[in-house]
């Protein structure tokens, strides 16, 4: 009876990208003067577990290249072979390799064997030219064990059923429990402690990682053999256990994202459902009316909780995406000759998922970008009176309704007068006398480029428009800030996607729309001597010292109004970005939670529109997507507030 | 031998009219056949494009295929019919006069559509067929939908 290993594939690959990735980060990370024993312990239980695994499915690219790697990683963290910066970008390389390698298993094609039998051979070289003493014979006999099982690797055959191979955990004696004394033990344990509560710039992957340390502990002590410091063990392990409440890596559990789809699409419902109950409980007369009502409140208050929960689950940390930037910025400093430092901040702030992964084509191309043109070569920048090494900052914050991302670079910024030539050149229309905002968005026009030369990595002139149009479909936008000779910051504003949203009903003629709460300051009944007008059919409205462009929401959605006359309707004063204006409305209906349906799931995305809702009466309302609506008005000028 | 027999296989149609012609798709396209009911209009969408409805939870958008291919009186009332349909993924409802059978169709009924004097772009039609002694268009619903010049789904949007 032959078990079919199909079904573990998907579990085999997806928990070796994460070692593929983890390998990647902690390789960066490495300091080769000083190596974090921690940090090689991992790298290196990395490349064993992907062995492990990839000997049960007898993948076998895989195994004779983790194989090697393992061997030459076991002597580094071993100290029996120093580890030099060569080194570390021949592991980066393997770690490419792998990648490609899992990928061919993955879609079952073809594997690269001349790519896997160079890397291989490279690997294997610095084994042999630095090799000290070979004091474990086995490693010897596993150069020829490709993807077979050595006796005491057996318990990695449980891949994917245990959450880690017992046996490293014996390994990890070494260099811990050589003291054999309790005290020394709790010594390195509480150090633990301490790393990984000061590695904030840790990505959520790595936090695990170094706590696998201190789980194993209570697993090795809990079921094998004989080992002389065992018994010195077991007093610690339950220190340790509750120390490790807080981060466990074993409280999580993988689960399919259409899974959670599907969740969040039927607490959709139930919220739609309970709004309306609401609407026929209002009607409902008495001392049953009163009850229904209190009960109906308490409803709304477990559907809101529900429903926050659900979306959570959703979200990651942004770090996942800034997490491969490190590797981009080191390749591309190494390409382009330029030394650039790279920092993170932000990287706990949350998105939903979606939203991540279509984030990482943008951003990859910007910081490309930022370093490609943006920061200057070493020459020109002693000159500037500026350190030699560029920085470039990524970083990621909430605000209010959205989330906004930011890559700022201390380069030479955006050169106005050659985007404006260029501009003329390619016949792009531009105002009289732009302003700098304006012509920071021209680098946005499809085949623009001031780059002097076309590098591989930028200057053709594609990539902007495509971000933009990316960063656009996502429902969000892209602003320019920048200082001649000082840098320049790409701003990217993203809605969360949270799909309620709480919103202020109004009415235009029949129909009803619905604004979202985070945009309104306020809203009012003009009097008609507030109302001025400007050339052409524009209104403003006065309001308090300044005056509000009015945007009649009946034009902008071509729906017949009750009324036409500002002062006889409703203005909304509403706030978006750096937006400001009147909508003027026929008037307003109410308050409510809505639940954000989307409309380019069987139709297209529309301007001015972020999405739909289902009233409590079944029937549909669009949900106003106020920062398209305000670009949509004509008046450039009074668009930016102070 | 089997393959041969599948091809005979007839397929079902769904006829509907359009003014005073009959045209037919492909019923598995049909997920429902509904009435006309309160459609939320989108702004800035053409004509033919009434708007959207509340299809159990989804938005779906409402194409009158009277307006779009100048047939007929675009008039709602309580006969209207709207056939809900599925195209590559997406819900999308036509308005039309009426429905009437089911038909079943063999690959040898049809003959082919004919280049002009038809409402239809022909590269949207299947062909004709006879039943009962009355001419039957059957048109590829989802080429049609899918088709740019009904502009319902973004292909490659620039804004």
């Amino acid at each position: 009876m032959s078990i079919d290993m199909k079904q573990f594939h998907s579990v085999f690959f997806e928990e070796s990208q994460e070692h593929l990735d983890e390998m990647e980060h902690l390789l960066l990370d490495l300091n080769t003067d000083n190596p974090d024993a921690e940090e090689l312990n991992s790298i290196f239980r990395a490349a064993h577990s992907i062995k492990g695994g990839s000997g049960i499915f007898g993948f076998d690219a895989l195994g004779s290249v983790t194989h090697i790697m393992e061997s030459l990683l076991d002597n580094v963290r071993q100290k029996k072979l120093a580890i030099t910066s060569s080194m570390v970008d021949l592991f980066l390389s393997s770690v490419d390799v792998l990648k490609g390698i899992l990928e061919s298993y993955k879609s079952a094609r073809e594997i690269d064997w001349t790519n896997v039998n160079k890397i291989c051979e490279r690997l294997e070289q610095v084994t042999k030219a630095r090799e000290v003493a070979v004091t474990n014979t086995s490693a010897t006999n596993d150069l020829e064990g490709f993807g077979f099982f050595d006796e005491p690797e057996k318990p990695d055959a449980a891949f994917g059923f245990f959450s880690d191979p017992i046996v490293s955990s014996q390994e990890d004696a070494y260099g811990f429990f050589d003291a054999g004394d309790s005290s020394a033990l709790i010594q390195n344990n509480n150090e633990y402690e301490i790393n990984s509560q000061q590695s904030q710039q840790c990505s959520a992957q790595n936090i695990p990682a170094k706590d696998n340390k201190i789980i194993n502990l209570p697993i090795s002590s809990a079921g094998t053999s004989v080992h002389p410091s065992e018994s010195s063990l077991t007093q610690v392990v339950p220190k340790i256990k509750a120390a490790d409440v807080t981060h466990g890596e074993n409280s999580s559990i993988r689960v399919d994202v259409t899974k959670v789809d599907q969740l969040i699409n039927l607490v959709g419902e139930i919220v739609i459902t309970q709004s309306m109950l609401n609407l026929i409980g209002q009607r409902i007369e008495g001392a049953l009316g009163e009850k229904f009502q209190s009960v109906a409140a308490e409803l709304e208050r477990n559907t809101r909780e529900i429903q926050e929960a659900v979306m959570s689950i959703r979200m990651l940390p942004i770090s996942f995406v800034f997490n491969r930037f490190p590797r981009v910025v080191r390749d591309l400093s190494a390409k382009l000759g330029k030394s650039i430092d790279l920092i993170i901040e932000g990287g706990d702030t949350e998105l939903d998922k979606g939203l991540t992964e279509k984030l990482v084509d943008p951003l990859t191309h910007l910081v490309r970008n930022s370093i490609d043109h943006g920061i200057e070569s070493a020459e020109m920048r002693t000159g500037r009176n500026k350190s030699a090494t560029g920085t470039v900052i990524l970083k990621a914050a909430q605000q209010g309704g959205s989330i906004v991302i930011s890559i700022t670079d201390d380069g030479g910024g955006l050169n106005r007068e050659r985007i404006l030539s260029k501009a003329r050149e390619q016949n792009i229309t531009t105002s009289e006398n732009p302003t700098d905002a304006e012509v920071w968005q021209l680098i946005f026009a499809p085949g623009f480029s001031t780059a002097e030369q076309i590098t591989d990595v930028s200057g053709r002139g594609v990539g902007l428009d495509v971000v933009k149009r990316n960063v656009q479909s996502l429902g969000g936008r892209i602003d320019i800030e920048s200082v001649e000779g000082v840098g320049a910051t790409f701003t990217i504003r993203l809605p969360l996607t949270l799909a309620i949203v709480d919103g202020m009903c109004v009415s235009v003629g029949d129909q009803t729309f619905i604004i979202p709460l985070v945009n309104i300051v306020e809203s009012m009944q003009p009097l008609e001597k507030d109302i001025k007008s400007l050339a052409e059919n524009d209104q403003l409205l006065f309001v308090r010292d300044q005056y509000w462009p009015i945007l009649p929401l009946y034009k902008a959605m071509q729906v017949e109004p009750q009324f036409t006359e500002v002062h006889r309707g409703i203005a909304v004063l509403i706030e978006a970005n750096k937006h400001r204006f009147a909508l003027f409305v026929d008037g307003l209906v109410g308050q409510q939670q809505v639940v954000i349906k989307s409309l380019e799931q069987h139709y297209k995305r529309v301007q001015g529109v972020a999405g739909a809702t289902i009233m409590g009466d079944g029937s549909v309302a669009l949900i106003l997507d106020v920062e398209s609506l305000s670009i949509s008005t004509t008046q450039p000028q009074l668009q930016q507030a102070s | 031998m089997a393959e041969a027999a599948v091809k005979q296989k007839d397929q079902e149609f769904l006829t509907f009219t359009l003014g005073n012609e009959n045209y037919a798709l492909d019923i598995l396209t049909v997920k429902e056949i509904r009435g006309y009911e309160s459609v939320t209009k989108i702004a800035n969408a053409p004509a033919f494009i009434k708007g959207v409805i509340n299809l159990r939870g989804d938005i779906v958008p409402i194409v009158d295929l009277r307006i779009k291919f100048s047939v007929g009186d675009a008039t709602y009332d309580e006969f209207t019919i709207v056939i809900v349909l599925h195209i590559s993924n997406r819900i999308v409802g036509i308005v039309v006069d009426g429905v009437s059978d089911v038909v079943s169709l063999s690959k040898d009924q049809l003959r082919p559509p004919p280049d002009f004097g038809v409402t239809f772009d022909s590269r949207y039609l299947l062909g004709l067929a006879t039943i009962n002694e009355q001419m039957i268009i059957l048109v590829d619903i989802n080429e049609l939908i899918s088709s740019e010049e009904m502009g319902l789904f973004s292909s490659q949007e620039t804004t």
